[in-house]
């Protein structure tokens, strides 16, 4: 008898996902598959709520209406235990790195490791501290405070800080946002190194068509608060859709 | 017939008000939830507490000198018409020990260890480092409130047993510069009228005070949006809030201990 192999289910599966803030509808209705290991690029004008849609991904926001289910689970059904296990297996990368402040390099790193992982030598947390910061390409940082760093390493301490927890699901939200044209590239081989070596499945929210190319097996794009095209960055971009025409062409001046 | 939605239940502002004070009871239920849940981040309380002692020591230590000279010289002539200048260390005990080194060290501390507190959650807040520590799956509320909270009760009744001592130094220095009384003298006589009841009621206002103090920091930068305008407004209302609190706070306790003592 022919053996039938079950496809696997998407990491992320969305499903007529709503969310309004008063009167403000900024999702109205987002369908979106990733699949395990694929990197998703979600583009669309600034306030089209990409961020959001992240947001609701980590747990962060609850949607109005819809389905949000990341690695089998309903994110809106979960306890606060549950969804702290299913944040243990999911990284954000935020826009402004939300570096802890007051805390060293190693401490930023730190301190989602000793939180989460128990029974962890001294020794154990320097290894793993200098092993993601060695992925990075910022070792030497170590002992820097986030004051003391650029921008673009700012964000890659960001991902270091997610990678620490060994993550199957990044979300990165705006990596290339203000940062030069060199930086940018930095950016976008990192989130490609990320997904070789950490073997995950990611969500990229961006305008940055560069980014897109470079990072995205699948683009999405974003208009009024729905996608109104899904596929390669060449399949989305031959589109005559006269908005999607226009986001491409205002980039490209850009 | 009409169909048009009421946008409030009462007005705009009532309803503002109503939802500020149930946002506030929810936040101080949800601290003693989580006080007694997971791990306790004792590092960071005493990180707290000496920052916060830090912070005030010296301050709390001028206002408190400056306090009780002050009082001191300025009771003096009322004694005086009476004859009753040999009084004037017990009076100024009573005064400092009951009412004044608890008001002093809350007041002071409202100003530099409310805002501090409401400025840096609200900062965090805005900055989404506190969202970064929810999706890192830490809990940010028993890693940042808890700690602060428990840090500032913990702090201020130490401090207000500082500022006791200062403003009675600071009176004693007015003292034996005019009577000549001498340290033991002085002391002797300030702490005759001084009763337990006097002392277990300032460590009460103390911790009531630095348990305010914390929470209202803390609950207005841990709520603070719209960007670097919210984080000034939750610093300037921990400040405000905590300070209101207190005087209502102290009219409570006194109420209280004055039926004990009667």
């Amino acid at each position: 008898m022919e053996e039938v192999t079950q496809p696997e289910a998407p990491v992320i599966d969305i499903e007529d996902l709503h969310k309004s803030f008063g009167s403000l509808h900024v999702l109205r209705g987002v369908d979106l598959k990733v699949e395990k290991g694929e990197n998703v690029v979600v583009l669309g004008r600034s306030g089209t709520g990409k961020s959001v849609l992240i947001k609701i991904i980590a747990g962060l926001l609850k949607q109005d209406r819809g389905k949000c289910i990341v690695l089998g689970r309903e994110v809106s059904q979960l306890n606060e235990k549950e969804l702290r296990e299913l944040r243990m297996k999911i990284g954000f990368s935020f826009q402004n790195s939300a570096l802890y402040d007051s805390m060293t390099v190693r401490e930023n790193l730190e301190f989602p490791l000793v939180r989460n992982v128990a029974n962890l030598t001294r020794a154990e947390i320097n290894e793993q501290v200098e092993y993601v910061l060695d992925a990075v390409g910022l070792l030497q940082t170590i002992n820097q405070v986030p004051s003391e760093l650029s921008g673009g390493q700012r964000k890659r301490i960001g991902i270091a800080r997610t990678l620490i927890l060994k993550p199957e699901i990044m979300l990165y939200d705006e990596p290339t946002a203000g940062l030069d044209p060199i930086t940018c590239l930095e950016i976008n081989e990192l989130i490609n190194e990320v997904k070789e070596k950490y073997h995950t499945s990611s969500i990229i929210i961006t305008h940055d068509l560069t980014c897109a190319r470079a990072t995205g097996d699948k683009i999405a794009m974003l208009l009024d608060g729905t996608f109104v095209k899904q596929g390669t960055f060449e399949e989305v971009f031959s589109s005559e859709e006269e908005r999607i025409k226009s986001f491409y062409d205002y980039n490209f001046i850009q | 017939m009409s169909t048009k939605k009421r946008e409030h239940v009462y007005t705009k502002g009532l309803d503002s008000a109503f939802l500020a004070v149930y946002n506030g009871y929810v936040f101080f239920i949800r601290f003693f939830r989580e006080v007694f849940k997971g791990r306790m981040e004792f590092q960071e309380i005493v990180k707290q507490c000496y920052a916060i002692g830090n912070k005030s020591l010296l301050l709390i230590g001028m206002t408190g000198f400056i306090t009780g000279m002050v009082f001191t010289k300025q009771s003096r002539p009322s004694l005086a018409e009476f004859g009753a200048v040999s009084w004037l260390p017990s009076l100024v005990a009573i005064a400092i020990v009951r009412a004044l080194a608890a008001l002093v060290t809350a007041l002071i501390s409202a100003g530099k260890i409310g805002s501090s507190i409401g400025a840096e959650l609200g900062s965090m807040r805005v900055t989404e480092q506190i969202d970064a520590m929810e999706v890192s799956a830490v809990n940010p509320f028993k890693f940042l409130v808890v700690t602060r909270v428990l840090a500032s009760t913990i702090a201020i009744p130490i401090l207000m047993f500082y500022c006791t001592l200062v403003s009675l130094l600071g009176a004693f220095l007015n003292v034996t510069l005019n009577e000549g009384t001498s340290f033991i003298a002085f002391f002797e006589s300030a702490f005759e009228q001084i009763t337990f009841l006097d002392i277990f009621t300032s460590l009460a206002k103390a911790i009531a005070y630095g348990f305010t103090i914390g929470i209202v920091g803390c609950y207005q930068g841990y709520n603070a949006s719209k960007g670097t305008e919210g984080v000034g407004k939750a610093a300037n209302s921990a400040v405000v809030i905590s300070m209101f609190l207190i005087f209502i706070e102290e009219v409570i306790i006194v109420q209280v201990s004055n039926y004990f003592r009667i």
